[in-house]
């Protein structure tokens, strides 16, 4: 390649509408569905000027599931298993966020308890959400290494998810109203365990890419995004943050107790790769934080909230009490009064605002659910990230935006 | 900071006439107005100084077969991060003609957003620049959100309607 030629052009849309091709061709190069390199089910055309992209068409709906009309005749309690395949690297996140969601239109009052469990809870999910994208970017860059350090730690957290609800991937986690159980007592020996030796163990992971020279060079500058054009294409979570704007819906809008806790929101300058995975790293020592204060200030209280509308009975009640036998089988056929009314609620998800807009009338199923999923938004800032640059930085620029297949297609 | 009470004498003074009807439920002001207006207004949200709806967060569209004329619903939620407050903006569209004014001109991120809209429910986005099938099938040729779609097969008896709370 010309290499003054190369360094004629002073922006990548210059390069673009120069129009120019090196030996006047340009290639058309299917970037997935199925690709290693895509982590998921994505497909981009890209046209391609010697190895620099300058065109892309994106196509979206591989795995589309019909969430929204798959919720339109399930019962509320039965919409949990569809939120965990939305973003399945932090599913808990999803449900709690569901259950949340409804807790504000059947207006129930949450204990204290119970928001701080569900901070402990969502600030793992966020910490193992972090982890593989962080992880992955590191196996783009050529550092298979980076991806099998974390997913020990990830494993601990699997395992804490294990002890809450026995499930690990699609966690279906809590209940409307609270959880099943309250923490027990091996959960509290691993969460010790847990917040002993995660930091050592993540800081040496951390050095490991951090200041490493070959991934500075990959990554900086790779995929970047002004802050007018991240708040134009709706970006959120890490990736508007690494942008340089500071919006978190746990400090602009807190829910689940958000409020009581110490925390940073980190920002990033140049809005690249970089600053992505730089983000994502600060992020998860502050998620370790919050999780040492609300566990560090548990309050006393019950891990349930009053709704016997909403709430499953115990067990053993339903065995033996005929009200918690009629209870259960009401809930489980869905037949509680739920109020009328429209309820938008977001939480902040591994990869940005995760919004739920529902649309109750009354009747025992929504009557429309939709569901702010942040990378369905965001990914369409993705030509305009990767316009300019090569086919490796489309690579790494995708994995570092964290699009998750699941929660894009719905 | 700026509560709803507030919001809603702000955007009365500004839109008068415009403002159909409009709510406070569950912390958010939900404001209804003419679809022919929707981008004007969306516009002077986003340009006014005071008010700064900079970020949008979500648009969708619901379906309402039972009320003549107001068969479609268009939602948009805008988040002003200036005042921490979120508004909903509805627009009613009619089944023989559900169309509005794109808004992609004013918040590039809506592009996708109108497309599921129309993908779903066949609502119609005018000037937007490439109004396609998102998620679905190109050559599909009826919208599944529609309420007239049942999710259940047709032919089976055990699982009509009425079961699920609606006839």
């Amino acid at each position: 390649m010309n290499k003054e030629k190369e360094h004629s052009y002073n922006s990548p849309s210059e390069f673009y509408n120069s129009k120019e091709t090196i030996d006047g061709d340009i290639a058309t190069i299917n970037l997935g569905p199925t690709h290693p390199a895509t982590h998921g089910i994505f497909q981009n055309i890209l046209k391609v000027d010697g190895e620099k992209i300058i065109s892309s068409e994106q196509t979206v709906g591989y795995i589309h599931r019909a969430f929204e009309k798959l919720a339109e005749r399930r019962p509320y309690n039965q919409i949990t298993p569809i939120t965990d395949r939305l973003n399945y690297c932090s599913s808990p996140i999803n449900n709690l966020g569901w259950h949340m969601t409804m807790e504000k239109l059947i207006q129930a009052e949450i204990p204290k308890r119970v928001d701080y469990m569900r901070v402990i809870i969502m600030e793992l999910a966020r910490i193992a959400d972090h982890l593989i994208c962080d992880s992955v970017i590191g196996v783009d860059t050529g550092a298979l290494t980076s991806f099998f350090y974390p997913f020990q730690e990830r494993e601990k957290i699997y395992e804490l998810y294990e002890e809450i609800c026995g499930a690990r991937l699609t966690t279906n986690i809590g209940r409307i109203g609270g959880f099943e159980r309250d923490f027990t007592p091996v959960f509290h020996t691993k969460l010790k365990s847990f917040l002993k030796t995660f930091p050592k163990a993540f800081g040496e992971w951390d050095s490991m890419l951090a200041r490493n020279r070959i991934f500075m060079d990959r990554t900086r500058g790779t995929g970047p995004i002004s802050p007018e054009r991240a708040l134009a294409y709706g970006l959120t979570g890490p990736n508007l943050r690494a942008a340089g704007v500071d919006y978190d819906v746990r400090v602009t809008h807190p829910y689940s107790s958000y409020e009581d806790f110490d925390f940073i929101i980190p920002v990033g300058v140049n809005g690249d790769t970089y600053d992505r995975w730089m983000v994502r790293q600060e992020e998860i020592r502050q998620s370790v934080r919050i999780i040492e204060q609300a566990y560090g200030n548990m309050p006393e209280g019950s891990y349930k909230a009053d709704v016997p509308d909403f709430y499953l009975p115990d067990k053993a009640d339903v065995y033996n009490n005929m009200e918690a036998l009629i209870y259960h089988f009401k809930i489980v056929m869905g037949e509680m009064e739920v109020p009328a009314g429209e309820v938008y609620h977001s939480v902040e998800g591994g990869n940005g605002e995760l919004g739920y807009y529902l649309i109750s009338d009354g009747g025992r199923t929504p009557y429309r659910l939709q569901f702010r999923r942040p990378c369905f938004i965001y990914y369409q800032a993705y030509p305009e990230m990767i316009t300019g640059q090569t086919i490796s930085d489309a690579v790494i620029t995708l994995s570092s935006m964290n699009v998750i297949a699941g929660e894009l297609d719905a | 900071m700026l509560n709803n009470d507030a919001l809603l004498a702000q955007l009365e003074g500004l839109f008068t006439s415009n403002i159909l009807s409009s709510e406070i439920s569950f912390d958010m002001l939900t404001v209804e107005v003419p679809a022919a207006s929707i981008h004007e207004i969306i516009a002077q949200l986003q340009k006014d100084e005071n008010l700064s709806f900079g970020f949008l967060t979500l648009i969708g569209a619901v379906h309402y077969p039972d009320s003549t004329e107001r068969e479609f619903a268009v939602v948009y939620h805008l988040d002003s991060w200036k005042n921490n407050v979120r508004l909903r903006l509805k627009v009613f569209l009619p089944l023989s003609n559900p169309s509005v004014d794109s808004i992609t001109d004013l918040f590039p991120c809506a592009n996708w957003m109108e497309r599921e809209s129309y993908d779903f429910f066949g609502v119609i986005f005018n000037n937007h620049p490439d109004l396609r099938r998102i998620l679905n099938e190109d050559s599909m040729d009826y919208f599944p959100l529609r309420k007239e779609y049942a999710l259940e097969d047709g032919t089976r008896e055990d699982k009509d309607d009425r079961f699920f709370g609606r006839v």
